[in-house]
């Protein structure tokens, strides 16, 4: 068996969510190598080189896979299926962009979102919202998963007997779609998914200026990442790749604080799985209270500041 | 331009699911169903294309039981022109349903296809890269905005971290996020008026597509259930609560863990 993991990356560095999908393939067992297809990439392949258990790095470094669009990344991806038996990759917005479309060049199934390995051919993903968690089983040759990173820990990095990234054959230009834009959110604090304190914050906000004011000075006292329900990120308090839920970030971080949010199943897909999660909510019957270990209600404005005074 | 619109009937959204005490999946029976929302986005879209003159006719298309006729009925209500149903009692898996769509399509020859980017029951996010794939067409997925002209569409996506705009060539595949638009309700007249539009119904076999599914769902249960909440009086005894997470007790100065 063999075990193919497209890398998370942005050419210069190497993302996090790579190293948990290492451990996802740990589980399924068999030789694990990595694919770092991008542009001027080769900084994200060493990197990619330290993780403990991988045993070989694939490098596709050509300008028509700056951008990593999906058509050119999976029509490389099809050059190499042929050899493993499975390949993984993040349930990022890029792998859920490109397995899919991998998968039905090679006519096989894909697994979303994979929560645990059961067997190599069986593994556990949520379906509902995370109401249910369905362990489904593949009979297809290769295996093509999506691997929810929280699920997993992260593999560990910085090995000394490191080995050397492979350059491999470049698959072609294809030159179905190109990127003309990109605008990342600038911030300084900790990435949503890799948080160890999430605060998070909604509608009962009520304004953009009191999301940034009130969750702002808790969230640095704590070095948190911050997150938002639909409903603030509809309003405008704050920008789109913040939303925790069904359709946005899954986060499990230690400690995750909602605060004026009602806790709709939507919501609470993506957070649920948190260690310990505070709800400070004016309704004593926000649902919210029902997946919160510790509850306090009250009105935000003024709790929200004295948590953070108090802490 | 013709747009092809899918739609898919699942659980309403509101709903709270239950699970068949035999653990073989989610309990439907008597389950109030509806249009997966994000399906009302990407019809919302293709109508919104027409209605701007972009699109010349919006065909919606579902695949599945025969009540699926309801969810296109409702997307006819919406403004789809007409509407296609394939029909099958199987259970459908992602890539069976991009087969079929691929078969609609080399039939209808549509210059773009707008797919939900999810189903809000087996969220698999799978169809629309895969439909793609088999065309061999670009795709945008995760959709916030579209613009179509000269041939071309630009597509923002919603990825992590940010944003991004792509640049594709027609025909295309997008599929729809939530902040793509926000979907009208049917009118009552609407929905008068789209009993008469025409449906047509076809079949797997008709399309000579094979839809036998590659996964097998072995069980479905309940994810494990949280302890029950404790209420606390204040922030003060919110903080004596939550003062050994490592992050809480660095700040305070407490020994770790205790
Ligand atoms: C297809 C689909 C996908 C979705 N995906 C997601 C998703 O990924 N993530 C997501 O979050 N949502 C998602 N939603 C939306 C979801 O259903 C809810 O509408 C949303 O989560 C509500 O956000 P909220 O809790 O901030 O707002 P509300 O439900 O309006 O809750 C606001 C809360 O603030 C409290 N409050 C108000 N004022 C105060 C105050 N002064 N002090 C204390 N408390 C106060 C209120 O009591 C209330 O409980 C999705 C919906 C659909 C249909």
């Amino acid at each position: 068996m063999a075990i193919l993991i497209l890398a998370e990356h942005d050419d210069g560095g190497l993302k996090s969510e790579t190293l948990n999908v290492v451990t996802a393939a740990g589980k399924i067992g068999g030789e694990i190598h990595v694919l770092v297809a991008g542009s001027a990439c080769s900084a994200a392949a060493r990197a990619a080189c330290q993780i403990a258990g991988v045993v070989k790095v694939l490098l596709a470094d050509a300008t028509h896979y700056a951008g990593q669009g999906a058509e050119n990344t999976a029509a490389l991806m099809h050059s190499l299926a042929s050899a493993y038996t499975h390949i993984l990759a993040p349930a990022s917005s890029h792998g859920k962009d490109v397995l899919p479309r991998l998968a039905a060049l090679l006519d096989v199934a894909q697994i979303s979102d994979i929560v645990a390995v059961a067997s190599p051919d069986t593994f556990v993903r949520p379906i509902y919202a995370g109401n249910a968690l369905a362990t489904v089983q593949s009979a297809d040759a290769i295996k093509l998963v999506t691997v929810r990173v929280s699920a997993f820990e992260a593999a560990e990095q910085g090995r000394s007997a490191a080995v050397e990234p492979t350059s491999i054959a470049c698959g072609p230009d294809l030159g179905l779609s190109r990127r003309i834009g990109r605008e990342m959110s600038q911030s300084t604090r900790p990435e949503l998914g890799a948080a160890k304190v999430v605060i998070a914050g909604g509608r009962g906000l009520a304004s953009a200026e009191n999301f940034h004011n009130l969750l702002e000075p808790l969230a640095d006292k704590l070095g948190a990442a911050i997150g938002a329900s639909r409903a603030a990120i509809d309003a405008g308090f704050v920008a789109n790749d913040c939303q925790i839920g069904q359709t946005g970030k899954i986060v499990a971080p230690q400690l995750f604080i909602a605060i004026g949010i009602s806790g709709a199943i939507q919501h609470v897909a993506g957070m649920r799985e948190s260690k310990v999660i505070v709800a400070i909510n004016k309704d004593p019957d926000a649902p919210i209270f029902q997946v919160a270990d510790f509850g306090l209600v009250g009105d935000l404005f003024k709790l929200v500041p004295e948590l953070t005074a108090a802490l | 331009m013709k747009v092809l619109v899918t739609v898919k009937r699942v659980i309403d959204y509101n709903v709270r699911v239950r699970i068949k005490a035999d653990g073989s999946g989610v309990d439907l029976g008597n389950v109030k169903m509806a249009m997966n929302p994000f399906d009302e986005i990407a019809v919302e879209e293709a109508v919104r294309l027409r209605e701007a003159g972009i699109a010349t006719e919006v065909v919606a298309v579902s695949c599945g039981v025969l009540a699926c006729q309801d969810t296109l009925r409702t997307a006819l209500a919406l403004g789809a022109d007409r509407a296609i149903l394939i029909q099958t009692d199987v259970d459908l898996q992602p890539l069976a349903v991009a087969k079929l769509l691929q078969a609609v399509a080399l039939k209808e020859v549509p210059q773009l296809v707008i797919l939900g980017k999810q189903a809000i029951d087996d969220d698999a996010n799978q169809t629309g890269q895969m439909l793609a794939a088999l065309l061999a067409w670009p795709q945008a997925t995760f959709a916030s905005t579209l613009r179509v002209a000269d041939g071309k569409l630009q597509a923002t996506r919603e990825i992590d971290g940010g944003q991004e705009t792509l640049e594709v060539a027609l025909p295309a595949v997008v599929t729809a996020d939530l902040r793509l638009n926000e979907p009208r309700y049917a009118t009552l007249p609407n929905i008068m008026k789209a009993k008469k539009k025409p449906l047509e119904v076809s079949t797997p076999a008709e399309l000579g597509v094979d839809v036998t599914p590659r996964l097998t769902t072995l069980k479905v249960v309940e994810p494990l259930k949280r302890q029950a909440v404790v209420m606390v009086a204040d922030v003060a005894e919110l903080v004596a609560h939550i003062a050994h997470i490592p992050q809480v007790a660095t700040l305070r100065n407490e020994p770790r863990g205790n």
